[in-house]
């Protein structure tokens, strides 16, 4: 995202957070969250009484200031729980304001029947065609039909360096708000107006279009159920009491039933959804749902492109492998010769490995040099050395360049002629000039494939020199990765284009579980399917047009930005750094997500015992003074008692606000592990705190002499 | 406390620890197997009463089905049982003559025994006729045990069947659950238990009661009758209601403490060992020896506080000259002593037996709230027969759903998720008991209709009230004896009360079960929320515990805990 991510505290977000906590006490608000709604009706019922109180003054009625702050601190607790939603909200409000700058009116050059015709930038509709020209914003999402440009969309993910966007292929893809730097191109539009990638992000980032996830409603079905069980208990408990002569006063039994009712966790549930998804966005990682993210921390099976998210995109030279009786300088030398003019990674390689090995330099390349390019047809690459060619031949290099001074007759023999390639290629190469493929090449490039690499034959003339080892690089860290993402239970299959054996040693060196050899986006669409039939839930990135089934399929689909308009359309996130090993952190933000969401709810519902222990005492040990003993906090009075339990029960939502919107820690564990863990921390946690918390508050209020 | 009495509660444990195993894998082959055992004796018998029904053992039914059939089996018994008694006077088999039960006795009783409940307002002696106790009552023993057993089954299904999505989403036929569960089960295991407790000294009689003539020279009428046959099903069905009115501490009832053993091991070995079985049915025996172990760790929470308390003084005497060694034995039958009357205690109110040895209303007031407050559990440690596996379902969906969380995933149970839906249902099942208990308690703590039948006053006198509704909700049936239950008020509200807790909660279990069998399974793996092993074991027991005694808590506070800090202090009501 384009604005640094803005700390907590940060004033721009705490003020209007501070005056929405206040807008969201509308009870048409805070009805959509039942547990709040049960303190919002208790604030209102103890103000009322308190009223009353201050009119008529009732013989027996609580203090007047008793019933005030406990009044006072309901609101506060419901005002609480609004701020804790409203702060998480504001982070993604000030992003909200930065894009909405963006999507300013322009003027777009629309394309009528082949003319060109001034409209705004509003008035596009899907399949418009216009142009745009360096220096130009781009008018509205859309994909390229024609011409190549280079596009700056820092205002979208940030990166200031500009990005290629060309026509056909998966590149296609331009997004309202973006400028042309260079060149330029005619986009057909594919958003009406309002539903562009931008409208849609501001509308996320605000939460506009948030909806309850399913184990949001489920949590929320739990937290709606025990507030109905303890509305029972304490109703219950007036005729109870009247049967042993307490009469109860309607402040102490609204106290008792919102400290019991689990505010905690219902103050905290949206925060903590809002949260999850901002997380997500500071990674720039767009959900298009909070479903999303949640689907996220589900995931069984992640499919990994390998290359790009295992390997480094490319392979690289990492050995020679002379045949018999040929020196191994000799075979660097010419397969550094070959590789001169390759411009690719792997020819590159080549180049630096004879440098790094033995010295052999990058030489001046002159106009005896006569590179051949690769071709699918050949399968080879090389360089001829020798007299120029007579002008005017038939050449096998399909595009002339600088570096290709001129093309080399096929009658006349240069004096050097160097070849690499494939194997299978170089040995029909040679045997055409009458050589033949010595078996201890042959062997050396089969054990090669057995692990994983890529043998590449180099050949001058008709003999064969030896072999290239050509080798996928792992990215460092990534075994590791996987190895975290074993220890909790997900299962990571690799997508590869290589043959099966290549893709196994791979597989074995990165410490994927499985893998996916040649590969067909039909194939891994079945893979997607069998894995989805077993109930398995499965997350995957892509960014092709031929992606789109697939990333629609899985249960998690990112989508790179950089892909076509389809992929993203198709997919439920958008990998705006079009970076695949994202899709490991999304899975990590929401696991992440509901464990917050698991041990706030154990922790509000463990604090109920303490509580218990405050107020009971409280409320009967005038009748009974031989009660005493169950106040085992021993405070101060029966009315500082229960004031402390609803303080304490309103801070401790502000206090865990923090944690909340950071999430609880996430430790990459066996499910087992984390478990005891947050059990101890939470749970235990969580029946000890508030004996604690209440005694603090408590003496804190002598200390002030408040009770 | 003694060494003998400790040695006792130990045996007793290894005895249902030692049971569960076999008998488990003989309940789930009677169920779950494609041969049922003892084909030449008992399979005639099955096949004749299908016959005989008209039930295609073959064909299953859905959950609905399934509870449709069982709400109109339990309706019909309800009927018959309550003509039963109205008409007793007409009908024969009825030596002391005694004459038509009351209406509102009449529905209470009936409501009792077919919800497995037998909470009882009457005295058997004085009241019902021998056709009543066999036809009507001891009817409703086997069936009510069986009918529960099936529903356990039938969610246990809906839990560990892999149907998926498009597969049948049948959970079983009521009607083959039902029969087979009486002709496999309840019938020759209650055979063989009455005539140990003939060999024991129980009598097993038609004949009239006889007069006899004591060693003062006076006449005494000693009441006889069907005992051993009715006192076998009485544990084994988890029933509870006794043949006398003294119940289990009547000695023809519970003669010695072997008759007495024997009692408490009838009580819980089915529901120990459908904990086995439903490991079976998961295919993994730890998920039902996860369960086991939560149910035994509240057993023994109980019994080690019950017996700690009946064994102390009790606090009221201290300072009279009377001898404070044995323990609280008031209520209590010498024949056993304090640790047999605990045990007893804890463990009928743990299984929802509600046959007592002991008086519990003469219990310490620590003590009397044991019982209490594993009813407000929701009987669930072992339970019932069924009963307890169903409701501990319940709180394991529950469990799973609240902590499921804290492992990053959204909560699945035996590789299902657990989603909305079954939460809303798992919610209802919550709520449905403390409504009515609560609802009820408040009612009758303040009106003189409820107050008028009690015979203490102060806090026992409230946990009388709320002792009575939570046996009744609880569907256990003991009570805290010092509550007058045979008037109009206390018999038509407990009769609603048992009711609703046992049918608006065997509903939303029974959905549940329906909900779940058609849902996708995942294999589990390393990132699957573990429900085996102590760690879940504890989880689960702090669940049951936090939404079962949460609830009770203020309310126990005004009765047992306020009476136990009053006594303390020397206060008396």
């Amino acid at each position: 995202m384009p604005a640094q991510p803005l700390s907590l505290a940060d004033p721009a977000i705490l003020r209007p957070a501070l005056v929405d906590s206040l807008k969201k006490l509308d009870p048409r608000l805070v009805a959509k969250n039942p547990v709040m709604f049960v303190v919002e009706v208790g604030s209102v019922l103890t103000s009322l009484l308190w009223l009353r109180d201050l009119a008529f003054h009732p013989p027996g009625a609580a203090p007047g200031w008793f019933t005030l702050a406990v009044s006072l601190w309901l609101w506060f607790t419901v005002v609480f729980a609004n701020f804790a939603e409203a702060i998480a909200e504001g982070r993604g409000k000030a992003q909200a304001d930065t894009l909405r700058k963006m999507r300013r009116e322009v003027t777009a050059r629309r394309l009528r029947d082949g003319k060109e015709e001034q409209v705004p930038s509003s008035a596009l509709r899907k399949g418009d065609r216009v142009v745009v020209e360096a220096g130009q914003m781009i008018p509205g999402d859309g994909e390229i039909v024609e011409g190549v440009a280079s596009v700056n969309e820092s205002a979208i993910t940030g990166e200031s360096a500009p990005v290629i966007r060309e026509s056909g292929g998966d590149r296609s893809a331009v997004t309202g708000g973006t400028t042309v730097l260079s060149d330029r191109i005619i986009v057909r539009i594919t958003a009406d107006p309002g539903e562009s990638f931008l409208d849609r992000m501001i509308a996320l980032v605000e939460g506009a279009s948030r909806q309850k996830t399913p184990n949001e409603i489920a949590l929320h079905i739990l937290l709606v159920g025990l507030t109905a069980v303890f509305l029972f208990a304490c109703v219950t408990l007036v005729p109870l009491a009247a049967y042993s002569g307490i009469g109860l006063s309607v402040t102490a039994i609204v106290a008792l039933l919102v400290c019991l009712i689990p505010t905690t966790i219902g103050g905290l549930l949206s925060a903590i959804g809002i949260a999850g998804m901002d997380r997500l966005l500071r990674k720039n990682v767009l959900a298009m749902s909070g479903r999303a993210v949640e689907a996220a921390g589900d995931v069984d099976v992640l499919l990994l492109d390998k290359t790009g998210t295992i390997t480094l995109g490319n392979r690289q030279a990492t050995e020679f492998l002379p045949a018999a009786s040929v020196r191994v300088e000799d075979l660097a030398d010419a397969a550094q010769l070959a590789s001169l003019a390759d411009e690719t990674p792997e020819g590159r390689s080549i180049v630096v490995l004879a440098k790094e090995r033995f010295g052999l330099r990058g030489r001046e390349v002159g106009p005896e040099h006569r590179f051949i390019a690769f071709s699918a047809q050949t399968r080879m690459s090389g360089c001829d050395l020798g007299e120029r060619p007579r002008v005017g031949a038939q050449g096998q290099a399909d595009e002339p360049g600088p570096e290709r001074p001129g093309d080399w007759g096929a009658e006349r023999p240069p004096a050097r002629s160097v070849r690499k390639g494939a194997v299978d290629a170089v040995a029909r190469h040679v045997v055409a000039l009458g050589g033949r493929m010595p078996p201890d090449v042959e062997a050396a490039a089969s054990r090669i494939g057995d692990t994983g690499g890529t043998p590449l034959a180099v050949s001058e003339g008709a003999r064969v020199l030896g072999l290239v080892h050509l080798k996928d690089i792992v990215k460092g860290g990534i075994k590791e990765r996987f190895d975290r993402f074993r220890a909790m239970g997900i299962r990571t299959v690799m997508i590869t284009g290589d043959n099966p054996r290549t893709a196994a040693a791979i597989a074995r060196e990165a410490g994927v579980d499985d893998f996916l050899a040649e590969a067909t986006p039909e194939a891994k669409m079945r893979l997607i399917q069998s894995e989805q039939a077993k109930g398995k839930l499965v997350a995957m990135t892509g960014d092709g047009t031929n992606d789109a089934p697939a990333l629609a399929q899985a249960d998690v689909g990112v989508a790179m930005n950089t892909g076509t308009q389809a992929a993203k359309e198709a997919g439920n996130m958008v990998d705006l750094d079009s970076n695949p090993t994202k899709l490991l952190e999304v899975v990590e933000v929401g696991k992440q997500l509901l464990m917050t969401r698991g041990t706030l709810t154990t922790f509000s519902i463990a604090n109920d015992v303490a509580k218990y222990f405050a107020i009971l005492p409280a409320l009967f040990v005038a009748a009974y003074p031989e009660m005493a003993p169950l106040d085992v906090m021993h405070l101060a009075s029966p009315y500082s008692a229960i004031l402390s339990a609803v303080i304490f029960n309103a801070v401790i939502i502000v206090l865990l606000i923090p944690l909340a919107l950071r999430g609880v820690r996430y430790r990459p564990l066996g499910a087992a592990a984390v478990l005891r863990r947050s059990l101890l921390v939470y749970g235990v946690g969580g029946v000890i705190a508030p004996f604690i918390g209440i005694k603090l508050v408590d003496l804190v209020l002598v200390a002030v002499g408040a009770v | 406390m003694t060494f003998n009495g400790w040695f006792q509660i130990a045996l007793y444990a290894l005895v249902i620890l030692a049971i569960t195993k076999p008998f488990g894998l003989y309940l789930h082959r009677v169920y779950e197997g494609d041969r049922q055992p003892l084909p030449r004796v008992l399979g005639p018998l099955e096949r004749w009463s299908y016959r005989l029904c008209g039930v295609d053992a073959r064909k299953e039914q859905g959950w609905k089905a399934y509870a449709a059939s069982m709400l109109l089996f339990s309706l019909f018994g309800l009927v018959v049982t309550y003509a039963l008694q109205r008409l007793q006077h007409l009908l024969p088999l009825n030596p002391q003559k005694l004459g038509a039960v009351a209406p509102d006795l009449a529905f209470n009783t009936a409501a009792s025994f077919t919800t497995n409940t037998n909470w009882q307002n009457y005295g058997g002696e004085s009241t019902m006729s021998y056709l009543t106790q066999m036809a009507g009552l001891a009817w409703h023993n086997f069936t009510s045990a069986a009918v529960g057993i099936g529903i356990a089954l039938a969610l246990a299904r809906g839990l560990t069947r892999q149907a998926g999505p498009n597969g049948p989403r049948t959970l079983g036929n009521f009607w083959v659950d039902l029969i087979r569960g009486i002709v496999y089960v309840l019938l020759p295991v209650s055979a063989v238990a009455a005539l140990a407790l003939v060999a024991m000294g129980v009598p097993q009689t038609l004949a009239a009661y006889r007069e006899v003539g004591t060693l003062e020279g006076l006449k005494q009428v000693v009441t006889l009758g069907p005992v051993a046959s009715q006192e076998a099903i009485k544990m084994l069905g988890t029933n509870g209601g006794g043949f006398f009115n003294a119940n289990s501490a009547h000695p023809f009832e519970n003669p010695t403490p072997l008759a007495n053993f024997l009692e408490l091991v009838l009580i819980f070995c089915i529901p120990a060992a459908l904990t086995y079985t439903y490991g079976k049915m998961a295919r993994d025996t730890r998920q039902g020896w996860a369960i086991f172990a939560a149910m035994a760790v509240l057993w023994f929470g109980g019994v080690a506080v019950a017996y700690r308390a009946e064994a102390g003084h009790n606090p009221a005497l201290a300072g009279l000259a009377v001898s404070h060694a044995p323990g609280n034995m008031e209520g209590k039958e010498v024949r056993f002593g304090i640790a047999d009357s605990a045990l007893f205690a804890t463990v009928t109110t743990d299984a929802s037996c509600g046959a007592v040895n002991s008086m519990h209303d003469s219990f310490t007031p620590i003590g009397g709230l044991v019982p209490m407050v594993n009813m407000q559990l929701g009987e669930v440690i072992f339970g019932g027969v069924g009963a307890g596996l169903y409701g501990m379902l319940v709180m394991v969906v529950l469990t799973v759903f609240i902590a499921g969380l804290m492992v990053g995933r959204t909560p699945e149970y035996l590789g299902k998720k657990v989603e909305g839906r079954e939460m809303k249902l798992a919610m209802l099942y919550v709520l449905v008991f403390p409504v009515v208990v609560l609802t009820l308690a408040g009612w009758a703590s303040v009106v003189g209709m409820g107050t008028s039948s009690l015979n203490n006053a102060g806090p026992h006198g409230l946990s009388e009230i709320l002792y009575a509704f939570s046996s009744g909700a609880a569907n256990n049936g003991s009570a805290f004896a010092g509550l007058n239950g045979n008037t109009r008020f206390w018999n038509t509200t407990l009769g609603v009360d048992m009711l609703v807790g046992r049918f608006l909660m065997i509903l939303p279990a029974l959905a549940i079960g329906g909900s779940m069998v058609g849902k996708k399974t995942v294999a589990p793996g390393l990132g699957t929320f573990p429900t085996t092993g102590p760690t879940f074991a504890v989880l689960l027991v702090s669940v049951v515990l936090i939404v079962g005694a949460l609830t009770y808590f203020p309310a126990l506070a005004l009765g047992p805990v306020l009476e136990h800090f009053a006594a303390l202090a020397g206060k008396v009501f």
